[in-house]
């Protein structure tokens, strides 16, 4: 019978689960009072939970399909069908026109906590569409990103501490210091391939974190800097929730002219050898694209957002120490692209804002937030590689003999 | 020992004798500090490489970095203190507790590498490359937190269970009696391995596979039943290291499997990474110069002298010490 072997394999499988999880979920010793704790319930909910979730899995690796390269971008037809729907004028522009209003009233009708966690989000999704530039359309996996991030974050705080610059000044300096962080890690590691780069960036990271962890004298070492003012407006007093409020619009400019920028780059010509360099790098240097300027332009243009997200990142919090940039902060971020679909604008958006809000409101859940984030990349990756919203490819397509060109 | 006290003794004994002791336990000193950084190094070293194997084989076999290993190294760690825990409140003998915790560790670890496998690589067999690595990110991330939320975040003491020899005593200075245990159980663990995978039916199929998976296949090998044994060898040479570790440094919590991962990674690329003397050779040479560095240098920055020794690598013999070096096939 079909049902009775389904089942035996879940309980086969519910079996080994819980065996597999018995030390780790079950007993827990207290070495120094010599106790020893059973958590039997655990057990069961392994169990149940495992006999469940293996129906769930077979049933999706069943209906896995291996993502064929003319259908990729085209996806389910209801899919397709939202598209074109979204791309109609009047629905585009209202939803536009609803989601600004949404922006601009915000602050005004919810509390300053929620400003501030909306800020958290947007800073996240500036990091996200930065990101996006690196692994989603030039394919170099750079597991330390939030490298820059501490780059923009520090260069304000040291730059104000030492020299007394103020914000304004500190966003393109920061932007600019990421920038080149970018090329100098970049440029030795051109030459080594998709995964060993992604060791190398994340040796990089930690290198960074370490040396700002130890360097006592240069950056005050884990007690951090604190004290960092938030951006002023020249002759303006503000009071605590009016410049959370202004920096909540700072962050929504920055985060559209983001949203400009990388759309642009991505249809520029820079962006088409991103995406050729990402498919097939030596195709793409036969046909005459110049390697070297490429990656390292999506480096420094990458680590420039990460750049100008720390400055904000170090306004807002008004203290930063090495402790906000470890690599779990590159993980999130790359989550964040992974979720979204590597390439996508809105789906990196969307997703964005779905792995910061979700956790901040869901209190229960914000517990297994990173354990909902790790499995988040490996289910990802298995069933839908390309996010939730997968990019289009650019197609052009021949009907009869007029040409007619489809630019998605 | 002031310069006035040297003064007197070269009035009392004469000038040349004096300064040749003082030169000679000068030596002997240095020397001393210099045998010590090297065992510890060498200490360091084997435990990076019984971690290196795992990564090392693993990449041979599917060219896959198997970021979450560091974590399967951590599990095993966390189920020998909690079976050592049991055991010694149970009332067990030192040596009975260290093999039944080893044996248990190198069980479970290979329990979860193997269902790691099934779980996150094996269906991303024929995807791009950066799909199973962004994969294995995605399991290192969350058996830490699995292990954060089910066991707890604090660093446990961990029960030292590595037999002290009496024949060391006098040397305590220079190396302590767990070094040597350490030193050895890699070296037989490294023997075991070179004659499984020299001598052996499955080792022989292992090297088909790692050659070329597709021929392998047509001769008979049940090539995924081999990348299983793999991942099962590597986690148990890993939980080897983890309960060895564990109890030479005396605490454990959820994070050291990520740290010690890096490393071990860093080891196998020096070496050469699929080559398992390389993963050896690299390993020595990684304890070495950390141990150096941070015994001639600076304290603070051990773990900046090994990720900046991975980047120089990479940058400059990205095949590794002993790999050999090959051009990408158009």
């Amino acid at each position: 019978m079909h049902i009775f072997e389904e089942i035996k394999k879940s309980t086969i499988t519910a079996v080994w689960f819980v065996f597999l999880t018995f030390p780790i979920m079950v007993i827990r010793v207290n070495t120094i009072h010599k106790t020893i704790e059973w958590r039997w319930d655990n057990m069961i909910m392994v169990a149940v939970g495992s006999f469940a979730l293996s129906f769930v899995w077979r049933y999706f690796m069943e209906h896995r399909q291996a993502p064929k390269p003319e259908a990729m971008g085209r996806g389910v037809p209801w899919i397709q069908n939202a598209r074109q729907a979204i791309k109609h004028p009047v629905f585009f522009y209202s939803a536009i026109a609803l989601l600004t209003v949404f922006a601009v009233i915000f602050p005004f009708i919810f509390s300053r906590y929620q400003v501030n966690i909306m800020t958290t989000a947007l800073i996240y999704v500036m990091l996200g569409l930065g990101l996006n530039i690196v692994v989603g359309l030039a394919g170099l996996l750079d597991l330390g990103y939030v490298a820059f991030y501490a780059v923009g974050a520090y260069s304000y705080a040291l730059l104000h501490l030492h020299y007394g610059l103020n914000f304004w000044i500190c966003l393109p300096l920061g932007a600019g210091l990421a920038a080149l962080f970018g090329i100098i890690l970049g440029f030795p590691v051109l030459r080594l391939r998709g995964d060993y780069l992604a060791i190398v960036t994340l040796g990089f990271g930690e290198i960074i974190r370490l040396v700002l962890e130890n360097w006592n004298e240069f950056s005050k070492g884990p007690s951090g800097i604190a004290e960092i003012p938030r951006p002023p407006i020249p002759g303006v007093e503000l009071s605590l929730s009016e410049s959370s409020v202004f920096l909540y619009f700072l962050v929504i400019i920055l985060t559209l002219f983001t949203v400009f920028v990388v759309n642009r780059l991505r249809n520029s010509r820079i962006g088409r050898a991103w995406i050729a360099l990402r498919e097939d790098e030596i195709a793409c240097q036969a046909m005459g694209v110049n390697k070297t300027a490429t990656k390292l332009t999506a480096f420094a243009l990458g680590a420039t957002w990460a750049g100008m997200a720390g400055v904000i990142f170090a306004a807002k919090t008004t203290f930063i120490n090495p402790a906000s940039f470890t690599f779990l902060e590159s993980a999130i971020i790359l989550s964040i692209v992974v979720l979204g679909g590597m390439g996508s604008i809105v789906g990196v958006i969307a997703s964005a804002l779905i792995l910061i809000l979700l956790p901040e409101y869901l209190r229960a859940f914000s517990e297994y937030r990173m354990l909902l984030f790790g499995a988040v990349l490996v289910i990802m990756m298995v069933f839908r590689p390309q996010g939730l919203v997968s990019t289009v490819r650019q197609t052009y397509q021949f009907k009869g003999l007029k040409k007619d060109k489809e630019v998605g | 020992m002031t310069s006035s006290f040297f003064a007197e003794k070269e009035i009392y004994n004469g000038l040349l004798l004096s300064r040749t002791i003082i030169l000679q336990e000068l030596i002997n000193f240095l020397m001393d500090y210099f045998l010590e950084l090297l065992l510890g190094g060498l200490t360091k070293g084997s435990i990076y490489a019984l971690i290196a194997l795992g990564y090392t084989m693993v990449y041979g076999i599917i060219e896959l970095i198997n970021f979450a290993h560091g974590e399967i190294y951590m599990i095993g760690a966390f189920t020998a203190l909690i079976a050592a825990s049991i055991l010694n409140m149970l009332g067990l003998g030192q040596i009975t507790i260290l093999i039944l915790a080893s044996i248990l560790a190198i069980i479970y670890s290979s329990a979860y590498g193997f269902t790691m496998e099934k779980i996150a690589y094996k269906p991303l067999r024929h995807s791009p490359r950066l799909s199973p690595l962004i994969s294995a990110i995605g399991m290192s991330i969350f058996f830490q937190n699995y292990v954060l939320l089910a066991q707890t975040s604090d660093f446990l003491p961990f029960p030292s269970l590595l037999p002290e020899f009496e024949f060391l005593q006098p040397y305590r200075h220079i190396i302590r009696s767990p070094e040597i245990f350490i030193l050895f159980t890699t070296v037989v663990v490294m023997v075991l391995l070179t004659v499984l995978i020299k001598f052996t039916k499955v080792g022989k199929a292992m090297r088909a596979t790692a050659q070329d998976r597709k021929m392998a296949m047509l001769v008979g090998v049940d090539v995924n039943k081999i990348i299983s044994m793999t991942f099962v060898i590597g986690s148990s040479t890993a939980a080897i290291g983890g309960v060895l570790i564990a109890s030479f440094i005396g605490q454990i919590n959820f994070y050291i499997g990520f740290i010690a991962g890096i490393k071990a990674f860093t080891a196998a690329v020096l070496g050469g990474i699929g080559s398992i003397p390389g993963a050896v050779v690299g390993s020595l040479i990684l304890g070495c110069t950390e141990s150096f560095a941070t015994g001639y240098v600076l304290s603070d920055y051990e773990d900046v002298f090994a990720f900046g020794l991975l980047v120089l690598i990479l940058i400059f013999r990205p095949a590794g010490i002993l790999g050999k070096s090959s051009s990408e096939k158009v």
